[in-house]
């Protein structure tokens, strides 16, 4: 039985309508069958998902996390505007990489206490700590990006100053001299500015106009300071 | 309105340069006053009524503003975020108004404008520490080139050490200084004392200069060195002085006199604990690093190269 649409109001009202107004009159007709399925893509694949990571081997699960984990390495080192850093953010690529750099960077036992480079607890420190310092006063300044997220771009993009820690430590095997040194400057110097564009390609877009150059210092300081701190290495 | 606006705007460059040409004549801080009219005390030699007009003018937009500005609770993030409210062009002018001080240019009242921020002191502060410990490595690697047997060593203490001590005298001195000058409030009628973050941006913004000048230390000329270091000094302590005089001078001679000069004697201990020390030759390993974190090698080996 359709019911005939109502006239919307007389045509001479003055007074303004609501919008939508005239949809309450509308009603459906029963003969006209309305039947399909309605699926939500995401939530179904996530529920299939979710069971099946449970079944699946170990091997599985690694090889997936490491999978994402050199997704992102790779975004690092050709860093184009993509958001795949910031949308998936995991800590892990971070992590590997802090842990790689300290080990790198410890000075032995033998060094005395007080002369000498970094512990590897004091490495992790100023990477974390650091990072954390930026995430905040980007924050701080209006920035419009989590917490979380940019302490995964933050420590991706320590990734071309960690092959610079490797290089460096494969050019210190060889005679000690000033080609030595200058090869070892030129890399890291290059490796730094690496750092730097990327971590600007990826973090520039969420600042204020007006303050992108306050937000980007600090990022400018904390490479800086590795680099540091990988140039001055010396081994025992 | 529009153009009543745009006279009070002009007004307050003028009422600057009328401090700047008479330095006799106080402006009065709206902030502490809703009721100017009683409290307006402006000495001006000529065009009295036009100064007149200027402090009620000028305390009436800052009353309108400080009721209109809801602080929220400390515990909120909008709270923090109030301390960061400040542009890329505003933090580089308050750089610039630290570095080029003016006799009767406050810093605080021309470039602070009631907006004190947390960026510029933190972030100076940071600097200033890593560059201590950079240029404080550097040295050594300098002079282990001219004189081989200096044993080399990245020496990563320093940066603590540094930044420890860099740190606390940017809010310790402040806060004193603050808490001195609120207890010495009642002496003054006519300028109220600063809040305490004007006080630490005052400060901050002050070590500004000798970013410059520890890099430039690392030119091992020593009295070139002196020079720079005399020269931060000066820049540096001129603009805590001038900011510091218009709150000061109300107060009895004796007090601003020995405000001043501590203030002063405080930075130069800054100043001089920087700098690199010369170098002498190789010695056993110092003890803990004081002040100084360039300190060399114990006096006793620098007594026996000389």
């Amino acid at each position: 039985m359709a019911k005939a649409a109502e006239s919307s109001g007389d045509p001479g009202t003055a007074s303004p309508r609501p919008l939508f107004a005239g949809l309450s009159d509308i009603s459906i007709s029963q003969d006209i069958p309305v039947e399909g399925e309605i699926t939500i893509p995401m939530r179904s694949h996530i529920r299939e998902f979710d069971s099946s990571t449970l079944n699946e081997s170990v091997q599985n699960t690694i090889m997936r996390d490491l999978k994402a984990v050199g997704k992102k390495f790779m975004h690092v080192l050709y860093p184009r505007k993509s958001n795949t850093l910031l949308r998936d953010w995991d800590l892990w690529g971070p992590l590997i990489l802090c842990v790689t750099l300290a080990l790198m960077l410890q000075r032995s036992s033998i060094d005395s206490e007080k002369d000498g480079g970094p512990q590897f607890a004091e490495v992790f420190v100023i990477v974390w700590f650091g990072a954390v310092t930026i995430t905040l006063n980007s924050k701080l300044l209006g920035g419009n990006i989590s917490f979380f997220q940019s302490l995964c771009v933050l420590g991706y993009c320590i990734l071309p100053l960690t092959v610079a820690m490797l290089v460096c430590r494969l050019v210190l095997l060889a005679e000690p001299g000033p080609i030595n040194f200058m090869v070892r400057f030129f890399v890291v110097i290059v490796m730094f500015a690496w750092s730097i564009v990327a971590s600007t390609a990826f973090l520039a877009d969420s600042q204020p106009p007006n303050r992108k150059a306050l937000a980007i210092y600090p990022v400018f300081l904390f490479y800086f300071v590795i680099s540091w701190m990988i140039l001055t290495f010396t081994p025992q | 309105m529009a153009a009543a606006d745009e006279l009070a705007f002009h007004e307050f460059e003028e009422a600057s340069d009328l401090l700047a040409e008479t330095p006799d004549a106080a402006t009065t801080s709206g902030s502490n006053q809703l009721t100017p009219q009683g409290h307006v005390a402006v000495a001006v030699d000529s065009g009295g009524s036009y100064g007149a007009e200027e402090e009620v003018e000028e305390s009436d937009r800052t009353a309108l503003l400080q009721e209109e500005k809801q602080q929220p609770g400390f515990w909120t993030f909008g709270y923090y975020q109030s301390f960061f409210d400040v542009d890329t062009s505003q933090v580089l002018d308050r750089i610039r108004g630290s570095l080029l001080p003016r006799p009767g240019h406050n810093f605080v009242r021309h470039h602070l404008r009631n907006g004190p921020d947390l960026y510029g002191p933190f972030w100076i502060c940071a600097t200033l520490a890593f560059v201590l410990a950079i240029t404080g490595n550097l040295t050594l690697v300098l002079a282990q080139r001219r004189d081989p047997s200096i044993h080399y060593s990245p020496q990563f203490h320093k940066v603590t050490v540094a930044g420890v001590t860099i740190y606390c005298y940017v809010w310790l001195v402040p806060l004193a200084l603050w808490a001195f000058l609120r207890w010495r409030k009642g002496v003054r009628e006519r300028m109220g004392p600063y809040t305490f973050l004007e006080t630490v941006c005052v400060y901050g913004y002050s070590l500004f200069v000798f970013i410059p000048t520890v890099i430039l230390w690392l030119i091992p000329v020593p009295w070139l060195q002196w020079l720079f270091g005399g020269l931060a000094l000066a820049l540096s302590a001129a603009s805590l002085v001038f900011t510091l005089w218009p709150v000061v001078r109300e107060d009895t001679r004796l007090v601003a006199a020995v405000l001043l000069s501590t203030v002063v004697l405080l930075h130069a201990l800054l100043a001089v604990g920087c700098k690199p020390l010369p170098l002498a030759h190789p010695a056993p390993p110092t003890q803990a690093a004081s002040l100084s974190p360039d300190l060399p090698p114990p006096p006793t080996a620098r007594a026996h190269t000389t």
